[in-house]
């Protein structure tokens, strides 16, 4: 529907565009923001989903907030150490009070990390960040945390779960929070009022730590369709939107009363490849018999991704809004390889490549990929394809919607992956190299938690061994150089095939602008008067 | 009547009966909802934590008979995405839709009745002509086009109305309402214009169809050569004839406008059941979407029931013809 509709908003909003300027807010305090999607709870334990992550930001702070960027700045804490190789040390801020006026201590991190793992009827809850660490409090500013083995992302982890009140919030149950009635917190805005599917109001918390915010009310306002989106910001229902469709933003940037903000998000669009099968269900001899599978040999691997032009799926598809990808992460992120440039589109390399590989005459391939989870996903896949068709392997192209894709994807009728050539994404959760590697690229090893989305179930142990020694590496330096190490034997393996890095856009009104997140989130303390 | 009634509501539960098995088998084949629960920096341990603790680990089919035994003491199952009782969560977005398919309702026949009957008692006239033009538009138009062009013209380009969202609301009697508040009416109105569309050429159509048989009947040149006036011919004799096929279809429809109004809701982000069954199939919410389905059966049940009793007050050979049986 977004796509057939999009280009007539766009028409249309050209037709209008000299003839109307946006009707004014109603103070220039309130901010109104229209999001793609919608919390599903107040309770910032409930699930750890984008849509409530993003609304608990607000409402909340963890014991190291995540900037724009990822890194993980002092927020509840003020410094935190390892005191030796098995105990992190964390400093709380003292004087924070929380939005009820009650004092934050030590007692409600200890109560918080004792509530995250179990709330009941959570469909997938914090408990990741939490198991294997134990907490005591040392005094009402300190606490320890242990782990078994060395474990450098205890920041990582701990700067994902919100801090509740000890008071009001660890009592409180999931109902509780829609209330109102437990859920406060000490972030930059408390919460008001929530009428589900319609609005989620909240309101300044001038005696904020970190600065009164300038937004005296703000209104999360869940529109789902991107044209309506787009439609509420021109006629002034709202003043911010955020995942602005792409088929749109040519126009908008047309208009001199919109202001578009953009910037990279942590999301690595790649294929991943079945390198485990000798038979590969998509992978057919030309004609249509049998073969043995292709993907397996690393040189139809480089093929494929030398067939590919990244610029063009930029220019074309992507309306310029990706950066062509050469690893798992853009650069300026924790543990990303220097060395490592995206594959040049080189055809005719990739064809000598596949007459090396001994299949001159390429083979028949089915690609697959969801239509309705990322940036112009189906449309990339389609891409791909042609470009595939264009050294000789003859690429099909199957799309689906995301609640089908995703679950045959991971495990089919036998409970392997089903598909043969995959477009997947994936967001750097930890905001460093160690979140794509250990779930993409490690030995799919079910008892390790490792490889959990590893699609293709790619598998060399000496890469295991290094993303391993990295993952118990306490100094950061080290740990760096490690990871972007196994990203260097990954990428050079072509574990996967990086396309693209999405970049995202969030329209306001003009006089606003957002500060972009790479983690997508659009946060109000983010909202900033030009 | 009432065997009439309770024959037609043993046929209901064989129905529903019917449904509850479709429905929950073939959601069952669209895929593995814990795929869309969890987070991706959760490993295979946790994620089967949470299968096991939403209870789909468990065979198809004691999952069919968990969800048969609650179902028959009222419980339609918990969502998986919200952790709250599913038909609670349906309950509490209905009224919103409710309102937004009377006042569709409304809007089909204070339009839809006047425009229809002129064009039947002078269908040669410019205007009819106009105002058939018009109809098939309003059947041939898809919803979301037109949906999207109201917010372009009237929200964007003329800022007459809200682009989105239902507005200041009321709390009647327990239940929030926008009629009562200027700015929830001005949320309202496009909306259920669009949804409205549709239903207003339908009884355009068949009010002027209606009419223009009625007035060769006899009975109309009866009541002409008694000398009757024609706003009385027009107002009792011909409306109550030509309103029973009108009420027939608007009931059925107004089934169709409360089940259904997943589109108009979308577009226009009106937070009523529409809205929370396209989520729900989106991530696979499976407790939600049975429940709905279930629902929406139940829905159609009692419509039909209505329409019959109002039928039979309308025309009392329905009533006669019952006892005949």
């Amino acid at each position: 529907m977004t796509s057939i509709t999009a280009p007539l908003v766009r028409a249309l909003a050209c037709a209008a565009c000299s003839a109307v300027a946006l009707a004014a807010p109603a103070t220039a305090e309130d901010l109104t923001i229209g999001v793609a999607s919608e919390a599903t709870s107040i309770d910032p334990h409930f699930h750890n989903l984008g849509p409530n992550n993003q609304l608990s930001f607000m409402i909340y702070d963890r014991l190291a907030n995540p900037d724009d960027r990822q890194n993980f700045k002092p927020g509840l804490a003020v410094s935190w150490q390892p005191v030796n190789d098995t105990t992190w040390e964390f400093k709380l801020r003292e004087g924070v009070t929380f939005h009820d006026g009650s004092p934050f201590t030590a007692d409600d991190v200890i109560c918080t990390f004792e509530r995250a793992p179990n709330v009941p009827n959570s469909p997938a809850g914090f408990g990741t960040y939490i198991k294997g660490k134990t907490f005591e409090k040392i005094d009402d500013f300190t606490v320890h945390v242990k782990t078994e083995a060395p474990y450098p992302l205890m920041v990582n982890d701990l700067g994902n779960v919100a801090i509740i009140s000890d008071e009001k919030g660890c009592s409180g149950t999931t109902q509780d929070f829609n209330d109102g009635v437990a859920s406060v917190g000490t972030g930059p805005f408390k919460f008001v009022e929530y009428v589900p599917g319609d609005r989620i109001v909240l309101a300044a918390n001038a005696d904020y730590w970190g600065g009164a915010p300038i937004w005296e009310t703000v209104t999360l306002k869940p529109i789902k369709a991107g044209p309506s989106r787009v439609a509420a910001l021109l006629a002034g229902d709202v003043d911010l939107i955020s995942g602005v469709p792409t088929t749109d933003i040519a126009t908008l940037k047309a208009r001199d009363d919109v202001t578009l903000s953009q910037g990279v998000s942590n999301r690595v669009i790649y294929l991943h490849i079945d390198q485990f099968r000798e038979n590969s269900p998509f992978v057919k001899a030309n004609g249509g018999g049998d073969i043995e599978n292709p993907l397996m040999d690393q040189r139809v691997r480089k093929a494929i991704s030398k067939a590919i032009s990244r610029e063009l799926i930029r220019d074309r598809v992507m309306e310029g809004l990706s950066i062509p990808a050469g690893q798992l992460l853009p650069e300026g992120f924790f543990g990303v390889s220097e060395n490592l440039q995206p594959e040049p589109y080189d055809p005719e390399g990739a064809k000598a490549l596949l007459a090396a590989a001994g299949v001159p005459d390429g083979f028949e391939l089915t690609i697959h990929g969801p239509n309705d989870r990322y940036l112009n996903d189906a449309k990339i896949v389609e891409a791909i394809a042609q470009m595939l068709n264009r050294i000789g392997i003859k690429a099909q192209v199957e799309t689906m919607p995301r609640s089908v894709y995703f679950s045959r994807a991971s495990s089919g009728a036998d409970g392997l992956p089903e598909f043969s050539l995959i477009l997947v994404g994936w967001g750097a959760g930890s905001g460093e190299a160690s979140s794509p590697l250990r779930a993409l690229i490690a030995s799919y090893d079910k008892d390790k938690g490792m490889g959990t989305a590893n699609r293709g179930r790619y598998s060399n142990p000496e890469v295991d061994a290094v993303i391993e020694e990295a993952l118990s590496e306490v100094d950061d330096e080290k740990r760096a150089d490690l990871l972007a190490r196994a990203t260097e034997m990954a990428i050079e393996d072509l574990a996967i095939i990086p396309i693209h890095y999405q970049v995202n856009t969030w329209a306001s009104k003009k006089g606003l602008s957002y500060i972009p997140r790479t983690d997508e989130y659009t946060l109000a303390q983010g909202v900033v008067k030009d | 009547m009432s065997v009439f009634i309770l024959r037609r509501m043993l046929q209901s539960v064989f129905v529903m009966v019917a449904m509850a098995v479709i429905v929950f088998f073939g959601i069952h084949f669209v895929g593995d909802p814990v795929y869309m629960f969890v987070s991706p920096d959760m490993d295979q341990a946790d994620i089967e934590q949470v299968t096991r603790a939403l209870g789909l680990d468990r065979p198809i089919w004691e999952q069919f008979w968990a969800f048969v035994t609650s179902a028959l003491q009222g419980d339609l199952g918990q969502s998986f995405v919200f952790g709250e009782p599913a038909l609670g969560l349906i309950l509490e977005r209905m009224p919103a839709t409710l309102e937004l398919a009377f006042a569709a309702l409304f809007l089909a026949v204070v339009l839809g009745l006047p425009l229809g009957l002129y064009a039947g008692l002078y269908p040669d006239s410019g205007v009819s002509k106009t105002i058939m033009a018009g109809s098939i538009l309003g059947f041939s138009l898809p919803t979301f086009w037109v949906g999207i062009m109201m917010i372009m013209v009237f929200a964007v380009i003329l800022g007459w109305l809200p682009s989105t969202g239902r507005g200041e609301t009321v709390d009647v009697l327990g239940v929030e309402l926008s009629f009562f508040t200027l700015d929830g009416l001005s949320h309202l109105a496009l909306p259920a214009l669009n949804l409205a569309l549709l239903k207003i050429s339908l009884v355009i159509r068949l009010t002027r169809a209606g009419t223009r048989e009625a007035m060769l009947q006899d009975y109309i040149k009866f009541a002409r050569a008694k000398g009757l006036s024609r706003s009385r011919i027009v107002g009792v004799h011909l409306l109550k004839n030509i309103l029973i096929p009108v009420v027939t279809v608007l009931g059925l429809e107004f089934g169709s406008l409360v089940a259904f109004s997943v589109v108009t809701e979308t577009i226009f982000a009106w937070p009523g059941m529409g809205k929370l069954l396209i989520e729900s199939i989106q991530q696979l919410d499976r407790p939600v979407i049975v429940a709905y389905l279930m629902m929406i059966v139940v829905v159609f049940v009692v419509i039909n029931l209505l329409v019959d009793i109002v039928y039979s007050v309308l025309d009392p050979r329905v009533r006669l013809g019952d006892r005949g049986n």
